[in-house]
């Protein structure tokens, strides 16, 4: 199954923080987080990065979706 | 380029800056204070009547256009809001108090540590510790909920707020009040305070440095980004004071501008300014900018920062060199208590929820 994760219109440092709790916590390997602004997704590839995953971005209509995968 | 050199180079031409404005007659060590500048537009419009701080500082309007325009060219000038705006208000509101307590935001502390100050070295302490204590509710899913998309105009309001203190700097109307002393009458050249205004806010709303971030990041996620912007800012700052401007460095505790060498308070004031900063997801500079490209809930926040200001200076809360007043110490106080309440009031609605 796959996980979504929605943080669309949450504060800094918000997104991140549930990226990290679906990381460490929840150990989730493949999942879809949703933002919409550029500094979420900018902070949020920094840190799963960090943490040796990939990430992909796509973006419609400023919403971006990133997939992130171990 | 390596994004953590290329922060620190940010950084660096911020803290330049800073020195400059400093040198061209800003008040001592205060080339560049978020919280100082805007308490000084709130007395220039008449909403405080401490007379030796009143000044429509040009730095603050220079960051709002820096921020729209750079906003703008990268797509991020949006209009956005309605994230707990009344509570946002309430803790710009203590903000300020906590600043004004230490006298200065968490960037002229930046500014005085590069100068000597060693007051600012306990106001860092506090404000680490404030930022600490607003990530554990943080942790425990502390948040004050989801933004949405406002109407178009929404967007505009700040930039507008910044054309309308520009109109006023220039013709100077009789209802605008300037200090003739004091800190308040000590500025750098209107075009320059502006120049270097627009300069910091490009950089600030392109690399999203932000003072509370980089000491949370460091603590919460491990990651040194954003603090590399900060030591750019430090490092910059401190070298230029010792090359261009020796005579105003001064290495100590005593006898520092505008500041004053209450340990307890300089260290209480800036944690209320760090757990504030930190529940708000964003520091003084941080909020500026934010709302300058658009973000209303950032903008309410500046408007609690100007009403924090002025309730400050009109029942005798902002400290002065001579140290911090009684009325001071219970307002920080108060401000501890009252955001602990709304940061624990907030995390449990959201723990609530989840359950």
């Amino acid at each position: 199954m796959e996980h979504k994760l929605d943080a669309r219109g949450l504060s800094c440092p918000e997104p991140v923080i549930i990226t990290k709790k679906a990381i460490e916590k929840d150990k989730l390997e493949n999942f879809t987080i949703l933002v919409d602004a550029h500094v979420a997704v900018e902070n949020i590839t920094r840190f799963v990065k960090s943490k040796g995953y990939n990430i992909i971005v796509s973006e419609s209509e400023g919403e971006y979706s990133l997939t992130i995968s171990k | 380029m390596n994004s953590k050199l290329k922060m620190f180079i940010s950084g660096g031409v911020i803290g330049l800056v800073g020195v400059v404005l400093l040198i061209l007659g800003n008040p001592g060590n205060m080339g560049l204070c978020i919280a100082c500048f805007w308490r000084d537009i709130t007395g220039a419009l008449g909403l405080h009547r401490a007379g030796v701080v009143q000044y429509i500082r040009p730095e603050i309007i220079g960051i709002i256009f820096g921020s729209a325009i750079m906003a703008f060219i990268g797509g991020d000038f949006k209009s956005k809001g309605g994230s707990s705006p009344f509570v946002r208000f309430v803790l710009g509101f203590f903000l300020m108090i906590g600043a004004l307590v230490f006298l200065g935001c968490p960037l002229r502390m930046i500014f005085r540590l590069a100068n000597g100050d060693l007051n600012a070295l306990i106001g860092l302490f506090g404000y680490v510790s404030g930022i600490f204590i607003g990530i554990q509710f943080l942790k425990k899913g502390y948040s004050l909920g989801k933004s949405i998309e406002q109407s178009q105009i929404a967007k505009y309001i700040m930039p507008i707020f910044g054309l309308v203190l520009l109109i006023f700097l220039v013709i100077r109307p009789a209802f605008i009040l300037f200090s003739t002393e004091g800190p308040g009458s000590m500025a750098a050249p209107v075009i320059a305070a502006l120049v270097g205004g627009l300069i910091v806010g490009a950089l600030l709303q392109r690399t999203r440095i932000c003072t509370a971030g980089g000491f949370r990041d460091l603590m919460l996620i491990k990651d040194t980004h954003f603090l590399f912007g900060l030591l750019g800012i430090f490092v910059f700052a401190l070298a230029g004071n010792l090359i261009f401007n020796f005579d105003s460095f001064n290495l100590g505790f005593a006898n520092q501008p505008i500041a004053h060498t209450n340990h307890l308070w300089n260290f209480l004031g800036m944690a209320l300014v760090g757990l504030c900063s930190s529940l708000l997801g964003g520091c003084p500079i941080r909020q500026t900018v934010l709302a300058s490209q658009g973000d209303s809930d950032a903008g309410i926040t500046v408007l609690g920062l100007v009403m924090g200001a002025a309730f400050s200076h009109n029942f005798g809360l902002a400290s002065s060199g001579a140290g911090p007043t009684s009325n001071g110490q219970i307002a920080v106080i108060i401000g501890l208590v009252v955001v602990s309440i709304i940061g624990y009031a907030v995390t449990r609605k959201s723990q609530l929820k989840v359950k």
